[in-house]
């Protein structure tokens, strides 16, 4: 019997133009919960991915209890004892507790093969009794609240006899008495004997409930300690303290008029009270954890999704956005976070997607003229340097970054005052990343007001006049050039992370 | 970084230009026609094809604006009842003395307004798959139509209405001579407007396209308004080639012009297809049922033939691309 | 990303009912009591036809429903199955015209063959029209409106050229073909014993076979049965093939019933029996549906069809109405799920 349940050594995995994970060791012990942190897109998805089975690492190797092991598909990952917990609950909502809990082995009778509902049904009870859960297990899933769909995860989990439970951010969506009913679960089920490795953005998380944290950064190990060991401020450093190899391009333009106020906006279920300036030739970030509401609000001032509270007042004229065509007129403009499904048309040539929000343009009474089309899309792709034979290749025949720029050169294509640009790096290499930041910069001198939401904090710090930061769908925190630090967002940025003092010390730092 | 010269013309390639299913449905119509001269001596006959034209254009009407609605990745399948409520209100219209232009223009209005409702309903309630829409609709027109006639004949057209689905300008029909007009028009609406590439666009990627400030929901009503009208049309010439008009006319007309669509190379899941591909498939499965008519082969046994063309011309690229993938994964 | 279809009038009014019932909104409601709702529906339309026309609730009169009821009803368990995997079957009709002719034509040509051949025939024929079906929609991956309509068309095309495009008439049949429907067994007409019989095994099949559970997996959430490892082709073949069988066996039923097979035989039937569906509270979405939800739904449109000529509406009506069914079925089933999904919505914490 080894030491460590599971151990992982040099893990190294290879997406098409990505290094996702980059020599990743990892070890856990029998009976312990380790927490495992890093920003988003630090590899922490995709290391989880390659513990239940559902990527083979291209180098590297794993050991379940000191053995060599080699997981084909999530099946095998679930025979040997391991079961996830996803942030995004994979269920059946039509089907009742007790079927998502038993789906894939449920009891059946010898001979006749017949299900055994109420010995599914008292198994299911006795779970989710052990795990203090209140509800029947005759409830329909779908009925249930995200807090409760986890808690049927875990019983699923508990019902297969999982000896370790990954849990992927699984207070993300949680009040706080219900993260409460969690630690309180988890530690049960530590105490039991069971192995967890638990990721989280919340320090209280690790905190709490953690004996060990392991962090990852820009894909890459950078170390595990005891959690009583190393200090917050430590940790921070660990998790966002890479050296800036990146240019960033940030020339000074004259900040003008207002061009976009945003009043108490709200939407329900997704984010309330947002309210903030953007300003020409300014440069606005938008911060925060994924799911933090982010997106949704940038849709809404695009009209994708019509918000139900809030004013927002376009060149000091209130406005009510209703579809994206009108908010292009009005001149926002939006880069979605999605190039691949809300950016691009990928079976389409290059020139076709970028001159698809300027038909109306390149038309003459509704007929389109070809040759202009071709001119006018060459004249575009050429001015960003989208790298390609000719505006003929399709678009999903082009590496990401290149993408990226066909996607920026629609923007282009509109006479724009303000843009939007969701992850305007996500999946980009370094190269075409600073070219990207150039075609920014250029477009803020130009007397563009330009809000950029992104999870990358060099980015938001290199690019933003100002910063805004949001948590759990409102805005915590508003910084200026001068207060930004990698320390102050990612505080600003997660909940109940310390006591308050310590992060205004930590933003006047 | 020096921006690279992107070339602005298109390269020909002879591999792909001849690589299209068009070329296929060419083929095909030439094969039909060599198998109808040898089956029967009255098919090669100038007149006789001429004529034959005429007896299976009516429907070719709906073929046209079926094409959009299948690049858009639907379906309509209420549009062989569509034909039949036009044509009962107009016949009605017309027995309790309206005049006969009114009640045609009458005809062309309840059709639109039919195919409105189906895009309404399906932009309003995106839940619910354009399937069961138009399949509820389809029930429902049909309904009205049965509401309005019973199981009666409705008829006694003025002699001139004869004009649309039997007489020829010149020694061409006349209903050709229309069908040449909308054919034109929807292939430029198509290939040459905005409009047609924002549809083209929608089948390929709805949310892009709304993200890029199509109007999505306004271009699907359109597209469904649109079948809704040529339906109408369809009851026009329908209608005047048969002298009267029935409840029940038009039935199964969803499935021929379906298949007629599917044959013509467009994908049932979207942003894919020509209008030239399906207005071959419109006069390849028309000159198909003329010469198996020809010789005697039945209404039922033509109902089993254009029933397994469907199937096989959706089948057969999906077997294409399986094996492709196949070989992918290997 | 999925489209969000709000802010429409409609939405307004669910917004109305959600503002009304702050905790759990009427469509909520309408979920849970669905079945009761049918069930005071029938009955308030069995007293108002019976108060326009007393010979509504006779003895004889409500075997006929119930005759009537049970092929709509058989057919509805197929049905079922299809739609909650997202598919749809509108081939049926002609499956039952296909399969009951091919049974005529044996009896008659063999006018000794004991009635359980026919039977037998019958159900085998709709097996391979099923499972035919089955392999375009789970294997060649077409869609099930453009497969089954095609098919369809062929079924429909075999059963005229099986019978040479006459009918079998009552006089071609022998007795105890016919009695297959006009019979009974233990005081129960055999239709009736025969639809009781599927629901029980259909009643057991989804709630007590492993199988059963799997056609609701694969139709409730598709990604994640095949991370179950539930091989979704098959299922979607079986319940293509259940459904063919059932509608053999209805074939058979409906040409003993009516004494004779023709060409025509249940034309746009499937309309029917979709309208039983949907109105019983399956989900054109898939993943849900309950046997007891298209029992009633099934009874519903029985006793609209008898009663409707009974009060003295036209029977050219009835297409409208069954249309109207279906739309307002759908639509309904649409805005309760909109309106549970905005509940949940509500439920989060911002």
């Amino acid at each position: 019997m080894s030491e460590y349940i599971l151990e992982l050594k040099g893990i190294t995995k290879t997406f098409p133009g990505v290094k996702a994970l980059d020599d990743v060791y990892f070890k856990l012990k029998p009976g312990e919960i380790h927490a495992l942190m890093g920003e988003n897109g630090a590899g922490k998805s995709t290391f989880i991915k390659v513990i239940t089975g559902v990527h083979a690492p291209d180098e590297g190797e794993m050991f379940l209890n000191g053995e060599k092991v080699h997981f084909r598909n999530p099946t095998d990952a679930q025979k040997a004892g391991i079961a996830a917990i996803y942030q995004h609950v994979t269920c059946y909502p039509d089907l009742s507790v007790t079927e998502n809990i038993f789906m894939g082995h449920e009891r059946v009778a010898k001979g006749t093969k017949r299900l055994l509902w109420r010995e599914m049904h008292e198994e299911a009870g006795r779970l989710l009794q052990r795990l203090g859960a209140s509800f029947s297990p005759k409830t329909q899933m779908g009925a249930l609240s995200v807090a409760e769909q986890q808690i049927v995860e875990i019983a699923k989990a508990l019902s297969v006899n999982a000896k370790i439970i990954i849990m992927d951010e699984p207070t993300a969506a949680l009040t706080n008495s219900e993260s409460e009913e969690l630690y309180r679960i988890a530690e049960q089920l530590r105490d039991q004997g069971t192995s967890i490795i638990f990721i989280s953005h919340r320090f209280e998380d690790m905190y709490r409930l953690a004996s060990q944290v392991t962090v990852f950064r820009d894909s890459r190990y950078i170390g595990t300690w005891r959690v009583d060991e190393i200090s917050n401020h430590d940790l921070i450093v660990a998790m966002v303290g890479r050296e800036i190899t990146q240019l960033f391009p940030k020339k000074a333009a004259s900040i003008g008029e207002e061009l976009l106020r945003v009043e108490g906006l709200g939407r329900t279920g997704y984010f309330a009270d947002v309210s903030f300036t953007l300003r020409k030739g300014e440069i606005l970030g938008l911060t925060g954890l994924v799911g933090a509401g982010r997106t949704e609000v940038c849709q809404a001032l695009f009209g994708i999704a019509r918000p139900d509270k809030g004013k927002v007042f376009y060149k000091g004229r209130e406005v009510a956005i209703r579809h994206p065509l009108q908010a292009m007129n009005l001149g926002i403009g939006y880069l979605p976070e999605d190039r691949q499904k809300q950016g691009l048309v990928l079976q389409w040539e290059i020139g076709r997607n970028i001159t698809l929000p300027a038909l109306e343009k390149l038309s003459r009474n509704g007929t389109i003229q070809i040759r202009r089309e071709w001119e006018f899309a060459k004249r575009l792709a050429e001015k960003l340097g989208v790298k390609a034979k000719s505006v003929f290749d399709p678009a999903g025949s082009l590496s990401g970054g290149n993408q990226q720029k066909v996607v920026f050169a629609k923007l282009l294509t509109a006479d724009l005052d303000v843009l939007i640009l969701d992850e305007p790096t996500k999946g980009v290499d370094v190269g075409a990343k600073s070219a990207i930041y150039e075609i920014i910069s250029d477009l803020a001198c130009s007397g563009y007001g330009i809000l950029i939401v992104s999870s990358e904090m060099p980015e938001i710090i290199g690019m933003c006049d100002r910063v805004a930061v949001m948590r759990e769908g409102r805005i915590t925190a508003f910084m200026d050039r001068g207060e930004m630090t990698q320390e102050a967002i990612l505080a600003a940025s997660m909940a109940d992370g310390a006591p308050k003092n310590e992060q205004i010390r930590w933003a006047q730092a | 970084m020096e921006p690279r010269v992107i070339l602005g013309k298109k390269a020909f390639s002879f591999r792909s230009f001849f690589l299209q299913w068009e070329w296929m449905l060419v083929l095909l119509f030439i094969a039909v026609n060599v198998m109808n001269v040898n089956l029967s001596e009255f098919y090669w006959n100038f007149g006789n094809l001429r004529d034959a034209t005429m007896s299976f254009l009516d429907k070719a009407f709906i073929v046209l604006p079926m094409v959009f609605v299948i690049i858009l990745g639907d379906i309509d399948i209420s549009v062989g009842s569509i034909v039949a409520l036009s044509s009962v209100i107009m016949a009605d219209l017309y027995n309790h003395g309206l005049p006969m232009p009114l009640a045609m223009v009458v005809c062309l209005a309840v059709g639109t307004l039919c195919g409105w409702i189906n895009g309404l309903l399906i932009v309003k309630f995106k839940e619910l798959s354009a399937v069961i829409v138009t399949l509820s609709t389809m029930i429902i027109y049909r309904g009205v139509a049965y509401i309005l006639l019973k199981d009666q004949a409705a008829g006694k057209f003025p002699e001139w209405f004869n004009f649309l689905g039997w007489d020829y300008i010149g020694g061409i029909p006349f209903i050709l001579i229309a069908f040449a007009v909308f054919a034109a028009a929807f292939w430029y609406l198509l290939h040459k407007t905005t409009f047609g590439r924002r549809v083209y666009a929608m089948g390929s990627n709805l949310t892009a396209s709304r993200f890029s400030g199509v109007r999505t929901d306004r271009i699907k009503i359109v597209v469904f308004t649109l079948a809704g009208l040529m339906s109408a049309v369809t009851a026009l010439f329908l209608t005047s080639r048969m002298g009267s008009t029935r409840p029940n006319i038009a039935a199964g007309y969803e499935l021929d012009v379906i298949a007629m669509v599917v044959l013509g190379g467009i994908s049932t899941a979207g942003g894919k297809g020509r209008m030239i591909g399906a207005i071959l498939a419109v006069f390849l499965i028309g000159y198909l049922r003329y010469g198996l008519g020809l010789v005697n082969v039945s209404a039922q046994t033509l109902l089993i033939i254009i029933g397994l063309l469907l199937i096989v011309a959706v089948a057969i690229p999906k077997l294409k691309l399986g094996r492709a993938s196949a070989r992918r994964r290997a | 990303m999925r489209e969000r279809g709000g802010h429409t009038a409609v939405a307004a009014v669910g917004e109305a009912l959600g503002a009304a019932a702050p905790n759990k909104s009427l469509s909520a409601n309408i979920a849970r009591f669905r079945e009761v709702g049918l069930l005071v529906f029938i009955v308030l339309l069995s007293v108002g036809v019976q108060l326009r026309n007393p010979s509504f609730l006779t003895w004889e009169n409500l075997n006929d429903i119930a005759m009537n009821t049970a092929i709509l009803s058989i057919l509805a368990v197929g049905m079922m199955l299809v739609i909650i995997t997202r598919g749809i079957d509108l081939s049926i009709g002609a499956t039952l015209a296909l399969s009951g002719m091919i049974a005529a034509l044996t009896v008659k040509e063999y006018p000794g063959a004991s009635p359980a051949v026919a039977l037998l025939i019958g159900i085998g024929i709709g097996l391979v029209c099923g499972a035919l079906l089955g392999l375009l929609v789970a294997k060649a991956n077409i869609l099930p409106i453009i497969a089954t309509l095609g098919m369809m068309n062929v079924f429909r095309g075999l059963t005229y050229e099986a019978s040479g495009g006459k009918w079998v008439s009552a006089h071609q049949m022998p007795a105890d073909f016919k009695a297959i429907a006009t019979g009974s067994l233990l005081g129960v007409n055999h239709l009736i014993f025969i639809a009781i019989v599927i629901y029980i095994a259909a009643y057991y099949f989804i709630a007590h076979t492993r199988t059963g559970r799997q056609v609701y997996a694969v139709g409730s959430n598709p990604e994640s049965a095949e991370v179950s490892g539930i091989r979704s082709g098959r299922i979607l073949w079986l319940v293509y093939t259940i459904m063919g069988g059932l509608a053999g066996l209805a074939g058979v039923l409906w040409v003993s019933k009516f004494a004779s097979a023709q060409g025509d035989t249940a034309s746009g039937y499937e309309l029917s029996v979709i309208a039983a569906c949907v109105l019983g509270g399956v989900s054109i979405a898939g993943g849900s549906g309950k046997i007891s939800g298209i029992l009633l739904g099934s009874v519903l449109l029985g006793i609209l069809n008898n009663a409707l000529p009974m009060i003295n509406v036209s029977p050219f009506w009835q297409n409208w109405i069954q249309g109207m069914i279906i739309l307002v079925a759908v639509l309904v089933n649409a805005l309760v799920k909109r309106g549970i999904d905005r509940n949940h919505l509500m439920r989060r914490r911002i």
